[in-house]
């Protein structure tokens, strides 16, 4: 294996001069030593609450033990925010992996279990611990009905997600990395298969799993390679390794960037696509529904799928200098963010929805870093956590009341019903931010990835706003759908067919079975006091845009002070690759090309228009315009009666609106979108069936040829003693004649044989 | 003591006639293949004991013929010990006889057929 990768990194154009392995982090400081008490305390909560299950603690122990313990790491991120004095810190912890196999030049591999602690860092975990821990109180809530081991499973699987979410943001290396993106990846194949009797949550785990280990496989081997070309996998290393590189690209010299180089992002990317739920890997998410809600709005909002977008982010300066993998991130996510939008416009389950919006926002997320707004792509992560925890915590609440109902044709006015005015107004709050509502966090951060799409001249860039912008109004539509159906309108409810948990507090009047006397339960002060903090939250995050305005607000400002700053012209993709690599000429607009807002207003011809307009000025109204006409949309089709429907619906009853007869006139594509365009289907027929008649045939021959062979031997002698056996009869007599003739014959040889010899 | 020494070393007593030898061996085979006969062809488990013990002994005179024949002493120093055994395994073989009669309450040989393939 080392000479392997001995050879490999010899073979290498550029590996002997940029190949070394340095031990000391080069412009890094060293960082405080309870940075390790991030996802020190995490695991600590993991621990002791397997304590809790060994010694059969029946309480909310667990719960609050989870919940101390994020909050104390929250609290540790904040100490380390304020105390961030820009710059990157290195908290080494321990020398993790370290064997050499020659005394050489990149014969050596380390990867320190060490915290790299730098703006992007602090941006990551502060919405990480953050809302992992409102999610937790949450849960201790929600979860409370299955109080006892299975709550301590939940608490422990939910600790170490934290744990391994810490370690993918503030490794200090692609392994540590790699470890925490395997964890995050184990522990939500743990909690989406949290309910391991029902059959369909055990079936979303595994898709979740092997959707995800197809993506790492890409990441893996990124690794491999980085590690191959550049001799180290440090980020601190590797950045200062990456410098020459950059420094290239932005003479226009993109050709001379070796292949390798620029195949490593592409790698990278595909495991982001696996993790961030990205076509054509993103199936799995929407099936994560089958775990209990907290888990999803923790894995849709806070850890798992934004590691796919921090991973791009954090390797930014490796993705600058590849001329393929960001047009591809481009597209990849605008068509991603379409085809899911167009999907959760069919979907009647509310959760499902919310699901596919998080795959439609993550496309988002993606193209802002493809269109070298790294700000846009990390503010909108920002805002975006706390939206969508909202907006999932508030299904849950709903689920959680109307015994597992989602459905959104059998629920009408819950807002209007005693005790749950505080997850109505959450919810608005939540849908507002996700259809981009003007004045809203979600409405600043989607426009500055729209408005950078307009402007970035890259390929088919142009294409890219007019899908997100026309995905922007689908998503406002899909998310009001949602509210005008569940929150607004006539009260009406069918309880779903989950009792559990009605008995155990005290509920009498809601027994098992009990349709006809079913009261939905309202949600307690736990659910309650996080939603409205995640509603404040949300509405909060907006005046974050309006505090650094040179860099696009306190997001940006962070995101610029890191590594995923992007920096004028030096992104490859910017310019033509001839075969001469002699062309120094980017492409037009790409020297005009407005890095921030503040040169918006000396913006000229070359850039990329929207109707002829800069888009950095009009993107505030178009948006507005497309997120305002998809909410009087979905107020037209599905909104009640009177003025929660904006004075245009027409609704009276749960189950109908006027969108019945826009779904019947627009078959089939209306039946398409219901089925999720067959995707999955899809997927079966390609790739799952065959590899089944494969496994079948393998099968058939491990049982004919390979068991045929080792029981062919086994029964040869079992074959020849069946018809020797006999000859035992076990009759004393048969023996005794039996040794009488041998002797006789013996005697008889001997005999022959002596007189031949003597004769 | 010396007498006796002599006695051993000595010719005497004299070499026995190849034909007496002969009549010796005749009747060790044929007290032999008595008892083979009576061994293959008797059930009674007493009697085919018996039987063993007629080949045993002719084994023994023709192992003594053969030692006077020669004047050599290895044969009937060989039978004494065969005569210790067998009286030995009398004692063994006749006890096994009962306890197989109190297992089946018959003494034929035919009734212990269980080890069979």
């Amino acid at each position: 294996m080392g000479a392997i990768l001995d050879m490999l990194c010899s073979t290498m154009p550029g590996a002997a001069t940029l190949a070394s392995v340095q031990h000391a982090p080069a412009g890094a400081s060293e960082g405080a030593w309870w940075v390790m008490l991030i996802p020190g305390l995490p695991i600590l909560a993991v621990l002791l609450v397997t304590g809790c299950a060994i010694v059969d603690i029946r309480g909310k122990i667990p719960a609050w033990i989870t919940v101390g313990s994020l909050a104390a790491a929250f609290g540790v991120t904040l100490a380390t925010y304020l105390e961030y004095s820009g710059g990157t810190a290195i908290t080494y912890g321990f020398r993790w992996i370290d064997f050499a196999w020659g005394a050489g030049e990149g014969q050596r591999f380390v990867a320190d279990f060490a915290f790299y602690v730098d703006s992007l860092t602090c941006l990551w975990m502060l919405f990480v611990t953050g809302l992992a821990t409102l999610i937790a109180l949450y849960a201790s809530e929600y979860m409370e009905h299955d109080i006892g081991p299975n709550y301590c499973r939940f608490f422990a699987a939910f600790g170490l997600f934290v744990f391994s979410m810490a370690c993918l943001v503030m490794g200090d290396n692609l392994v540590l990395l790699f470890l925490g993106w395997e964890g995050v990846g184990l522990c939500s194949y743990l909690l989406i298969g949290y309910f391991f009797k029902k059959d369909s949550a055990v079936q979303a785990a595994k898709k979740a799993f092997v959707m995800n280990r197809i993506g790492d496989l890409g990441l893996l081997i990124g690794i491999f390679l980085t590690f191959a070309q550049f001799g180290t996998v440090k980020y601190a290393e590797l950045f200062e390794l990456v410098g020459p590189y950059l420094e290239l690209v932005r003479e226009g010299r993109v050709g001379e960037v070796p292949v390798l180089v620029q195949i490593i992002p592409v790698l990278f990317m595909i495991g982001a696509f696996g993790k961030s739920a990205q076509l054509p890997l993103y199936v799995w998410l929407p099936d994560a529904m089958e775990g209990p809600t907290p888990v999803s709005a923790l894995i849709h909002a806070a850890t798992m799928v934004t590691a796919g977008v921090y991973l791009i982010a954090r390797t930014y300066p490796l993705f600058l200098v590849s001329g393929w993998a960001l047009p591809i991130v481009a597209w990849v996510g605008a068509l991603t963010a379409l085809l899911s939008a167009t999907i959760g416009m069919a979907q009647f389950d509310i959760k499902r929805i919310m699901a596919y919006s998080t795959v439609s926002q993550l496309g988002y997320m993606f193209c802002g870093l493809a269109v070298l707004s790294s700000a846009g792509a990390a503010f909108h992560v920002f805002t975006h956590a706390f939206f969508k925890a909202t907006l999932f915590l508030c299904c849950g609440a709903v689920m959680h009341g109307f015994a597992g109902q989602l459905d959104l044709r059998k629920l009408s006015g819950v807002m209007k019903m005693s005790g749950w005015g505080i997850v109505g107004g959450a919810m608005l709050v939540g849908c507002l931010n996700l259809a981009g509502v003007p004045g809203t966090a979600g409405y600043f951060s989607k426009d500055m990835i729209l408005a950078e799409s307009f402007v970035t001249p890259g390929p088919g860039y142009q294409a890219i706003g007019w899908i997100l912008l026309i995905t922007a109004g689908m998503t406002a539509y899909y998310t009001f759908r949602v509210f005008f159906r569940v929150f607004v309108g006539p009260e009406y409810f069918e309880p779903g067919d989950e009792h559990h948990g009605d008995d155990d507090h005290g509920h009498d009047h809601s027994h098992a079975g009990g349709h006809g006397h079913f009261h939905p339960h309202a949600p307690g002060w736990a659910i309650n006091l996080v939603l409205a903090v995640l509603a404040v939250g949300s509405i909060a995050a907006a005046g974050a845009y309006f505090v650094d305005r040179g860099h696009h607000g306190w997001v940006g400002g962070l995101v610029h002070a890191s590594t995923a700053n992007y920096e004028e012209g030096s992104a490859a993709f910017l310019y033509h690759i001839d075969d001469s690599t002699e062309i120094v000429a980017p492409v037009d607009g790409a020297d005009g090309h407005a890095e921030a807002g503040e040169h918006a207003e000396d913006a000229h011809g070359a850039h990329g228009t929207i109707l002829g307009l800069d888009p950095h000025a009009v993107m505030y109204y178009i948006s507005a315009v497309f997120g305002l006409g998809g909410i009087l949309a979905a107020a037209w089709l599905h909104g009640p009666k009177g003025a929660w429907g904006l004075g245009l619906g027409s609704r009276t009853e749960a189950a109908h609106s006027r969108a019945d007869a826009l779904m019947d006139a627009m078959q089939p594509v209306a039946r398409w979108a219901q089925h999720k365009w067959y995707v999955d289907e899809f997927y079966d027929f390609v790739i799952v069936r065959p590899l089944r008649v494969l496994a079948h045939a393998f099968h058939v021959i491990d049982k004919l040829l390979v068991d045929g062979l080792v029981n062919g031997v086994g029964a040869l002698p079992r074959l020849i003693a069946s018809r020797v056996r006999p000859l035992q009869s076990g009759e004393l007599h048969g023996y005794a004649a039996g040794m009488a003739v041998g002797i006789a014959g013996l005697v008889l040889t001997v005999w022959i044989v002596l007189a031949g010899v003597s004769g | 003591m010396t007498d006796l020494v002599t006695m051993a070393q000595s010719s005497w007593p004299e070499p026995m006639a190849p034909a007496t030898l002969a009549a010796y061996l005749l009747l060790s085979g044929a007290m032999f293949a008595i008892g083979l006969v009576g061994f293959l062809t008797r059930r009674n488990l007493i009697v085919m004991f018996l039987c063993t013990e007629l080949m045993f002994q002719a084994a023994g005179i023709a192992l003594v013929a053969f030692s006077r024949f020669h004047l050599n002493h290895t044969g009937q120093t060989f039978v004494i010990f065969v005569l210790t055994v067998a009286a030995a395994e009398a004692a063994l073989a006749l006890a096994l006889v009962v306890l197989l009669f109190r297992q089946k309450d018959s003494l034929s040989a035919s009734v212990w057929r269980e080890m069979k393939g």
